[in-house]
């Protein structure tokens, strides 16, 4: 047993997917020459006025829906005060005690048991700009450069209870979140552009003890992997701090990727009081039951929601229904494909197996192939009127991926409609049995797997046409006879 | 309440001030008159008072999420003390 | 012939050029801003290439505006396209601004000639121009006073007559404390009423621009032209721009004027003098009574917390990374921010910076800057209840006449107080209108006319009256 427990609490900060910027009309399109998206406004020169974009105040209310917590009536901006050069105007419009949404949770699953992490709060805030350093490290510039391109580009930052106990439990906690958030379509998640990044508030206590031990916060993780490293390294270095008998300064940390440690971020300058007032450049935001109940109507079914549906209506195992609802548009695909195909299994067999292997050697996803519903469709009910075989089905997806052709012309182009003519098949299984003497006698002998041998043959030598079902019921009565 | 020299200290390092001992001292005698000056108001009793931010009755004023032309390069660098090709420079983040 | 409609008319009569027109002013603004300090900077290129274009509409028949050709002066904290914007502040010594303030915009498209910045306190922390940072502004009417601040340079060049109007700015008085003491006409709309677009924003919650000129009608002009919503300021009020000569010349027989007795505290000669303007009111048919604004006592404090604390952020932005001067013998960034600010912001300035930021920080947060927002719903209610029995207030503008030069800059307390009657008016964002209402020792004396939000036109209107009942307005300092 661990002496320790571990206490983890994760503000995750998320890019918002809006065309323009939270207070200006410039653009959020990542990349760009530096600093050409701005404008006065997002620069902060002299006399400039915000303007909040009112999709960022939308996109607030639907997260806040989507994760259960509560979307208050008012709402309003505050700013919180400090110096740093990759602000524009040394302090971040933010949100302080009236954010946006409060009281929310997510259910997150590890080792098959399933927990309830609380969400204190998300708040609308504006990002900062980017510093690119002369030398390889901060310390080692001794100049730096400034790309305000990220300025004011929307963030809303997820803050989580002190309910997580494990790195495993951090990462599942941020997946479940990234996957709610691009289900509703508010933001991207790419981790590597930055889209999505989550400061770790991490601190141990002994197992039992009530006290919160004192926290640190490493900042800037933006990769699941940093995550979890960064969450790990911390534990492990805080348990040898206490029992070297040391104290946990509360301060803090950056995570070295490279070096895979945690670094404190102590600057001489730096004292946090960050002196938050309401910002008086921005009337409060006042939102209607109205307004909200109108958010709410426009949500999708959430991931967690669909995988029950899956599992209790589809009958379909934990694993399958996880598969599906990994991504927002393969849960949309199975669901209307499901409208037309009454087997679950058979849907997901060919969705997770032929179908997406042979995309993925396309170099392909399930979002950017060109394989409608419809000729997914159109391929099951191939297979389900046994028109085509299994082997056949192997052959025609990466034509349908290659070409974008329906499966039906697939088929009549390449003649590759399955034999069922009894009469037909027959004819073969008599041929396959006059030249493999030797298997025949196998079988007659009681070796029962030497008939897999023979219908693979008259397989072979139909090209893969005949239906196995009546090879297999027809081969067997001729040898048993 | 008295400010005492570290608090002016606190406050020119929030307030990015670099001070001297001879200006840290002289705030610290200013500060104190003009915040005596303040503690009028600890005459009133504000219990159950809302604080008003805002003079004006307004709320939810909104943009729409369309694009503007940002400014050109030369315009956004054209005040910049000192710039490196297309970026502002500063000097060491320590 | 410094009246706005009387230079109208003879320009589009072509009695005079609006070049003519501008080479005029110019010629004797270069002169007599040397003497009284009223500009930081001159655009006398700008304003002849400007007033081509209008001498060009004019020639090809074009109908052109009331203000077209019309010389103005611009507090130096509006941004203007290219022309250096300082603040009165080293720390934007070389600050050319790429943008216009909205206001400025609007003055543009009417036709008005600018021609040059108007000197102001430091980033309009001050009540005698005595923070500038460049240099002082002294009082047309006596070269030793104070004109008043922080919008001095504004109101002296009306004053001196440099300029047919300027526009200053409004955050405890900064209009109607200078149009005052100059004898001039000022006006501070109600907050949002203008546009703060491009105005460099000393106290977010309490600035204001607003018009300065010799006379009611002026000011009025410009102020219907300046006025109206902005989408690109979040406060700016949804209400069109005032019209206010469709009822300027209206009678005032009946208006209900409140006297409100804490503000009468002041100078016995100020006090007389208001007094007379208010017999003089009564004759003029309307009812004055003494009433109430029983919390005005906590104004002033609540007011510096308040402006002091908004102050502290919004000048943070001045850093040397973006804009501005820096200093370059610092080798990391916090002491070249930290040096760079020590260096190039005047006392004044710093000062408030500090006392805001100790106001916001933790522990102090609530007993200061809460408390003062507040104190500002208690004034709010004063004014509100006081509105119910009356159309306007009327109160002095200063407990003063104009005072010496260097008399108070030393004893901010004393400065301070100096505000007492004007600071209220920010703080519950009402219309309030200076105007002169009479004369002591050669100085002038100013009252300032309240209404409720969104009332300019009758302030307009009652002040426009009681000023064709005398001859303040006509009244020229003796320039030596």
């Amino acid at each position: 047993m661990n002496k320790y427990e571990v206490v983890i609490g994760l503000e995750v900060h998320v890019e918002l997917k809006t065309a323009t910027k939270i207070f200006c009309g410039c653009k959020t399109e990542f990349g760009g020459a530096p600093n050409t998206h701005v404008c006065p406004v997002c620069l902060g020169l002299p006399g400039v006025l915000p303007v909040v974009n009112e999709k960022v105040v939308e996109f607030g209310v639907r997260t806040g829906l989507a994760i259960n917590a509560k979307v208050p009536n008012y709402s309003k901006f505050d700013r919180k005060n400090y110096y740093y050069p990759d602000l524009t105007k040394n302090f971040q419009t933010s949100q302080f005690d009236l954010p946006i949404c409060e009281h929310g949770y997510l259910d997150i699953e590890v080792d098959g048991i399933v927990k309830r992490i609380g969400i204190t709060r998300a708040h609308m805030e504006e990002d900062a700009g980017k510093l690119v350093h002369s030398g390889k490290t901060i310390s080692s510039s001794d100049s730096s450069n400034v790309d305000y391109n990220r300025v004011g580009v929307p963030l809303l930052e997820i803050v989580s209870e002190p309910d997580i106990r494990s790195s495993e439990e951090a990462k599942e906690y941020v997946e479940v979140l990234k996957k709610i958030l691009t289900y509703i379509d508010v933001s991207d998640c790419k981790m590597e552009e930055g889209s999505i990044r989550a400061d770790a508030n991490v601190s141990v206590r002994l197992v039992g003890a009530k006290e919160f031990g004192t926290r640190t916060e490493t900042k800037n993780l933006n990769s699941l992997k940093a995550l979890q490293k960064a969450i790990e390294y911390e534990v492990e270095r805080q348990i040898e701090v206490i029992e070297d008998g040391g104290v946990i300064e509360q301060e803090t940390r950056t995570w070295d990727d490279e070096k895979g440690i945690t670094l404190s971020m102590r600057s001489k300058a730096d004292a946090h009081d960050y002196r938050y007032f309401p910002e008086p450049d921005l009337p409060p935001i006042i939102l209607t039951d109205e307004y909200i109940a109108g958010i709410k109507a426009t949500l999708p079914e959430l991931p967690e929601s669909r995988k029950k549906r899956l599992m209790e209506v589809d009958d379909l195992s934990a694993y399958d229904a996880n598969l599906v609802i990994a991504e927002r548009f393969l849960a949309d695909f199975y669901d209307e494909v499901r409208k037309n195909i009454d087997d679950p299994k058979l849907i997901v067999n060919y969705l997770m197996g032929d179908y997406y292997r042979e995309l993925a050697a396309a170099g392909l996803d399930f979002k950017n192939s060109p394989v409608s519903t419809n000729a997914f469709i159109e391929l099951l009910k191939l297979l389900q009127d046994k028109t085509i075989s299994g082997k056949l089905a192997k052959d025609i997806i990466p034509v349908m991926i290659k070409e974008g052709k329906n499966p039906k012309v697939i088929v009549e182009e390449k003649g590759l409609v399955q034999i069922s003519d009894t009469s037909a098949i027959e004819a073969i299984i008599i041929e396959v049995i006059e030249a493999n003497p030797k298997a025949v006698e196998d079988y007659k002998s009681g070796k029962g797997n030497s008939i897999g041998f023979l219908v693979g043959q008259v397989m072979k030598a139909s090209k893969g046409k005949a239906n196995p079902g009546i090879v297999n019921e027809l081969l067997k009565s001729k040898l048993d006879s | 309440m008295g400010i005492t020299i570290n608090d002016v200290k606190h406050v020119a390092i929030l307030s990015r001030l670099g001070l001297n001992d001879e200006e840290l001292q002289k705030y610290e005698e200013e500060l104190n008159d003009v915040l005596n000056f303040m503690e009028k108001l600890n005459e009133l009793d504000t219990q159950g008072v809302e604080p008003t931010s805002h003079v004006l009755d307004i709320h939810n004023v909104f943009r729409t999420d369309i694009i503007e032309k940002s400014l050109d390069l030369e315009d956004v660098l054209a005040n910049a003390p000192d710039r490196e090709d297309d970026y502002f420079k500063v000097p060491s983040i320590l | 012939m410094v009246k706005i409609r009387e230079i109208h008319k003879q320009l589009i009569n072509r009695e005079i050029s609006a070049v003519e027109l501008a080479k005029e002013y110019l010629a004797r603004l270069e002169i007599s801003s040397s003497k009284f300090g009223t500009y930081l900077s001159i655009t006398g290129e700008k304003a002849i290439e400007d007033a081509q274009v209008i001498d060009e509409k004019i020639a090809s028949g074009e109908e052109i505006g009331l203000l077209a050709g019309i010389p103005m002066g611009i507090k130096d904290n509006i941004s203007t396209k290219g022309i250096v914007t300082t603040c009165g502040s080293k720390i934007l010594e070389n600050y050319k601004p790429v943008f216009n303030a909205t206001v400025v915009d609007k003055l543009y498209n009417a036709g008005g000639i600018i021609l040059g910045k108007c000197n102001m306190d430091e980033f309009a922390m001050g009540s005698s121009s005595e923070n500038s940072a460049y240099k002082l502004v002294r009082n047309p009417w006596d070269l030793d006073r104070v004109p008043g601040g922080s919008s001095g340079g504004s109101a002296a060049s009306v004053a001196a007559e440099e300029v047919v109007f300027s526009l200053g700015s409004d955050t405890g008085g900064s209009v109607r404390q200078p149009a005052g003491f100059c004898g001039v006409v000022g006006m501070k709309p109600t907050y949002g009423r203008v546009s703060r677009y491009g105005l460099i924003a000393y106290a977010s919650s309490l600035d204001q621009i607003g018009p300065m000129a010799k006379n009611v009608e002026d000011c009025a002009i410009v102020h219907d032209v300046i006025s109206g919503y902005d989408k690109m300021d979040s406060t700016s009020a949804n209400m069109p721009s005032t019209k206010t000569l469709d009822i300027i010349g209206k009678d005032i027989k009946g208006l209900r004027i409140g006297v409100p007795k804490e503000y009468f505290g002041g100078d016995e000669k100020v006090l007389n003098t208001l007094k007379k303007a208010l017999a003089k009111f009564e004759e003029l048919g309307a009812i004055v009574e003494e009433t109430t604004l029983p919390h005005t006592e906590y104004a002033l404090p609540a007011y510096y917390i308040i402006a002091s604390a908004e102050a502290s952020s919004n000048l943070a932005r001045f850093d040397g990374v973006r804009y501005g001067v820096r200093d370059w013998d610092q080798k990391d960034v916090t002491d070249m921010m930290s040096a760079t600010r020590d260096k190039f912001f005047g006392k004044e300035v710093k000062k408030r910076i500090m006392i805001g930021t100790y106001a916001l920080s933790a522990g102090y947060y609530d007993a200061y800057y809460l408390k003062a927002l507040k104190v500002r719903t208690l004034l709010k209610r004063d004014f509100d209840e006081a509105f119910k029995r009356y159309d306007v207030l009327i109160t002095p503008i200063a407990p003063t006449l104009p005072f010496k030069i260097g008399e108070n800059i030393k004893d901010s307390i004393t400065m301070y107080l100096g505000d007492i009657c004007t600071v209220t008016i920010n703080l519950v964002g009402i219309p309030g209108i200076a105007i002169p209402c009479g004369f002591v020792d050669g100085l002038p004396v100013g009252m300032q006319i309240l209404g409720k939000p969104f009332s300019e036109e009758l302030l307009f209107n009652v002040a426009h009256k009681f000023e064709q009942s005398n001859d303040f307005h006509l009244r020229k300092p003796e320039v030596k």
